[in-house]
């Protein structure tokens, strides 16, 4: 074991992956001589080359157009959003192209491409550095979209996005590039479909991913201490969700609360929330809880930025209010 | 009268081509034109549906490209909506082609992809992309991959050219300057061929762009801009031909003003009021396919027998490709969702 960075696990996974599979190369905005804006490509390139860790112009929609075609005729593209934000202005590549061409082409195609990138509401960056993709794309058939939340699953998670032939949408999270975790020096993998079971409880089920994972947990003492054991639910697969996962826990706690970044209006707790109405309406005891992102643009003041977010205080009051009645 | 622009003077002199050459062309682009008027023919019988687009008129910058300076099946093509004829000359059966506008199980897309969307991998065909622009960067992409495979992998058979087709109304939008840019900053193996017919839908191309000359934008990305007589396909042959091999040597790309005009609507649900009919007709007299053939006619390189057995040919191959498209299954219903990931 080795105690390893958050940014550095991600590291590890490229270069790992670099080193296996000369297929696979990385493009985006200062990923090269710069090292990426969170560093997790610095230095590849002079291990790699110019080619293998492109640095690109400033044309988000053309190099994911041009990473898509890569990725058609055989390469296997990694695409740095530098803020994952700035991916809006590749949202007709990623959604029409990436998404979508495959089966449009009758399966002629297959594109296997990572774009990943930090997002999520970071520290007074204002609103446009603030964003939270997931619930944009979610509707785009044909991706895949994972979020890691630790250096463990960072690691092993996108090793296993390089490796797979659809396009993946990789989420990490601007305030957890320093995070610190041993983890094993031997190569491993982790599922991009699987949940992770954080921790066991029965008296309710809480679903979460990202950063927010970190606020659940922060939640937990407190919880404990007033007799309250939840099942903690990281979701890490927004899509497909892990319904088999799911299901189990919600089949165990009858009650669910969701813990998510982005905002309420069609978020991914919304589809949790219809999901579970139709897959599990007889389990639940109470209605599905969404803990949400305020449905505003994210102000830079930072009073109003941490009211928009779901903070822990808030993750301890939902769940007494939805449980008490059973304690 | 129609202010036309002026088309650069081409002497076929200067690219002489052989009587099978000349009489491939021309099979090439009657094939094109038999193929599309048919298409209008089935969409008014209800066979096929939505937006089609046909490319009459147009069928000498396809054939001088593809068929005059690509080696089809090996080069990449990549094309807009309007890529029927572009499909048929990278070498996808005119049979597939039809059972896709049919929306059939044989189409070159499964029945998924419609008019708009043809695709095929095996003719290296990248696709039909609906919205405008944005082929482009995927095109770059293919060439990328070459150079890729060229100098990472160390491919040294790793030498084809991709072909990014588009229109006029394209040449506004930014990702044909943002690819145009990176293209050019690594001098990908491509050539980018406008095709200027003039009109994007109901815009006039003067009344959309601040300088009309369009090949004139590829100074600014010290990139090789010409312009050439769309209407003649040894004009685009011969120029394509130029690009191609700057684009082998790795003198990176092109830019290919094609200056052409066509024949219909921009699509089979256009009442095409907006266009002049005098400015048709100008158009109308200089017709690519008739063109070509007076010039074998006069070279001595084509008889009318020749020309009148193509065209007798070609309509077999239409027809043939009509009664396989309606002989075909539809999809299965029970593979609706087979294809949205890359293991089904």
């Amino acid at each position: 074991m080795a105690e390893t960075l958050f940014f550095e696990a991600l590291r590890a996974a490229i270069d790992e992956e670099m080193a296996r599979d000369p297929r696979v190369f990385v493009l985006g905005e200062d990923v090269g001589h710069y090292g990426g804006s969170y560093k997790v490509t610095k230095n590849l390139y002079k291990k790699y080359g110019e080619l293998r860790v492109l640095d690109t112009p400033i044309a988000e929609n053309s190099f994911t157009g041009l990473a898509i075609g890569a990725a058609m005729t055989g390469l296997r593209p990694i695409i740095e959003g530098m803020n994952m934000g700035f991916l809006l202005l590749a949202f007709n590549q990623i959604a029409n192209n990436a998404g979508m061409l495959r089966y449009t082409s009758g399966g002629n195609f297959q594109i296997p491409l990572v774009i990943r990138g930090p997002g999520g509401v970071g520290r007074q960056l204002g609103a446009e550095h603030s964003q939270r993709l997931e619930a944009y794309f979610q509707a785009v058939p044909g991706l895949k979209m994972v979020a890691c939340s630790t250096p463990y699953n960072a690691k092993g998670l996108l090793k296993a996005a390089i490796r797979d032939n659809n396009p993946v949408l990789f989420f990490e999270h601007v305030l957890l590039y320093n995070l610190k975790q041993d983890i094993p020096e031997s190569e491993y993998l982790l599922p991009l479909d699987k949940a992770e079971l954080v921790q066991t409880g029965q008296d309710v089920t809480i679903l979460t991913y990202s950063r927010m994972r970190h606020h659940v947990l922060q939640a937990l003492p407190e919880l404990h201490q007033r007799g309250i054991v939840p099942e903690v639910i990281d979701l890490i697969s927004l899509r497909p969700l892990d319904w088999d996962t799911i299901s189990a826990s919600v089949r165990k706690t009858h009650r669910v609360v969701v813990v998510e970044e982005c905002m309420k209006t069609g978020g991914i707790g919304a589809e949790i929330s219809a999901g579970i109405m139709e897959r599990l309406f007889d389990e639940l005891d109470a209605p599905v809880v969404r803990l949400s992102s305020v449905d505003v643009p994210t102000p830079y003041n930072g009073t109003l930025e941490r009211l928009t977010v779901v903070q822990p205080p808030q993750i301890v009051s939902t769940v007494v209010d939805l449980v008490g009645g059973k304690i | 009268m129609v202010q036309e622009r002026p088309v650069p003077v081409f002497s076929p002199t200067a690219a002489p081509v052989s009587r099978e050459e000349g009489l491939a062309l021309y099979e090439d682009m009657v094939l094109g034109r038999t193929f599309e008027d048919k298409c209008a023919e089935m969409y008014y019988r209800g066979k096929m549906f939505g937006f089609v687009h046909l490319y009459n008129g147009q069928e000498a910058v396809a054939s001088g490209v593809i068929r005059g300076a690509l080696r089809p099946g090996v080069d990449y093509v990549c094309s807009t909506y309007r890529d029927h004829v572009h499909a048929l000359s990278a070498g996808v059966p005119a049979r597939e082609v039809m059972a896709e506008l049919f929306g059939k199980v044989t189409g070159c897309s499964k029945g998924r992809g419609g008019s708009m969307h043809l695709f095929s991998a095996a003719h290296r065909l990248l696709g039909g992309y609906a919205f405008v622009a944005e082929g482009i960067p995927v095109a770059a992409g293919a060439a990328f991959q070459t150079k890729y495979r060229r100098e990472v992998l160390g491919d040294q058979t790793a030498d084809e050219v991709t072909a990014c087709f588009f229109g006029d109304g394209a040449c506004n939008n930014g990702q044909f300057f943002e690819t145009l840019n990176m293209a050019a900053l690594w001098k990908l193996p491509i050539i980018f061929v406008v095709e200027n017919n003039k009109w994007a839908i109901g815009m006039a191309h003067e009344r959309a762009t601040a300088d009309p000359h369009i090949y004139k934008k590829a100074s600014v990305f010290n990139m090789v801009g010409v312009e050439v007589d769309g209407m003649d396909v040894l004009a685009v042959r011969a120029v394509a031909r130029e690009a191609v091999a700057r684009a082998r040597a790795g003198e990176g790309p092109t830019l290919i003003e094609a200056l052409t005009y066509r024949f219909r609507g921009h699509s089979l649900a256009d009442p095409d009021e907006l266009r002049s009919k005098e400015e048709k007709e100008f158009w109308l007299s200089r017709d690519p396919i008739k063109r070509l053939g007076s010039y074998l006619l006069e070279q001595d390189l084509a008889t009318h027998q020749d020309l009148k057995a193509i065209d007798q040919r070609v309509k077999q191959v239409v027809e043939d490709a009509v009664a396989f498209a309606e002989q075909s299954p539809e999809p299965d219903p029970s593979e609706l969702r087979r294809y949205v990931f890359a293991e089904d």
